[in-house]
């Protein structure tokens, strides 16, 4: 999950946190990382990027991007063999 | 006549504030300079970091112009105007947004291909709400700022302007902000297209 903490705060450029300043629960939108429409697209092409998984139904991203802990559970699900 | 009560320039990496230095940071890359800067001036600020270049040098002029002095303090959101310029537009992040379309195009990359944005995050930083407007020209014209800039003020809405040239391509950075006030405390310079020409020298 650091892996995917230190990814997240590159491809925001969220430069002044560290991934130990992410909970593995916190909200990433709205009351708690303070993520806006534009990460979220940003968190998309990091999927795609760094784990070859496109998101089916854009519809599911407000589930799959509620922590970083939703996104390694999805990405643990979807990950192309 | 207006006065202009603040000026500040970028440069050569280097903040200048009523014309002193206040901040230079020549190792590394302009980037590197921005954010060291931001830090200079203790502004907490995260969303700065996710700027493009232009937004970031015209948000640290704009900080420049008001550390001091907030302009709500005095002024109505709407009762204060943003008159932009420069030569490059938005090329620095077009060719950057570009590139990323290679593998993945950048979403956030994307939002900054307007020269206005600049405009937009100082006005969201600062609170500002009146009229804005942004120009490209070939090089800084002190002679159409100070025209465009005193039609503006020349409006009853408008009781200050912030106003200059923020320019930006690759390494190459140019900024010019001047803080433009109906009322002329003593001292402050009359706004007139010589005194731009001077100040920005």
């Amino acid at each position: 999950m650091a892996d995917l903490k230190k990814q997240i705060i590159e491809a925001l450029n969220l430069k002044h946190l560290k991934p130990e300043d992410i909970g593995d629960d916190q909200p990433l939108f709205v009351e708690g990382l303070g993520l806006d429409s534009i990460d979220a697209l940003e968190l998309i092409v990091l999927l795609q990027q760094h784990y070859n998984i496109k998101l089916a139904n854009p519809q599911d991203g407000p589930q799959i991007f509620k922590s970083v802990k939703t996104i390694a559970e999805y990405i643990r699900a979807n990950q192309p063999s | 006549m207006s006065a202009i009560t603040r000026y500040c320039r970028i440069y050569n990496r280097t903040l200048y504030n009523q014309g002193q230095p206040v901040f230079s940071h020549k190792e590394g890359t302009l980037d590197d300079f921005l954010d060291a800067a931001l830090q200079a001036l203790s502004i907490p600020y995260p969303k700065f970091y996710k700027m493009d270049r232009a937004s970031k040098l015209g948000f640290l002029g704009a900080e420049m112009l008001v550390k001091d002095a907030p302009l709500l303090a005095r002024y109505a959101p709407e009762e204060v105007a943003l008159v932009l310029a420069n030569a490059h537009a938005s090329l620095d992040t077009d060719i950057r947004y570009y590139e990323s379309t290679k593998t993945l195009a950048s979403p956030a990359l994307f939002v900054y291909t307007l020269p206005n944005i600049v405009g937009g995050e100082i006005c969201i930083r600062q609170g500002i709400k009146g009229e804005n407007a942004f120009f490209v020209m070939p090089a800084f014209d002190p002679v159409l700022l100070h025209t465009y800039v005193e039609l503006v003020m020349a409006t009853d809405k408008t009781k200050a302007c912030m106003a200059g040239w923020v320019d930006v391509l690759g390494d190459q950075h140019d900024v010019f902000l001047y803080l433009l006030e109906k009322q002329q405390p003593a001292g402050t310079p009359e706004h007139t297209a010589e005194q731009l020409r001077k100040l920005y020298q």
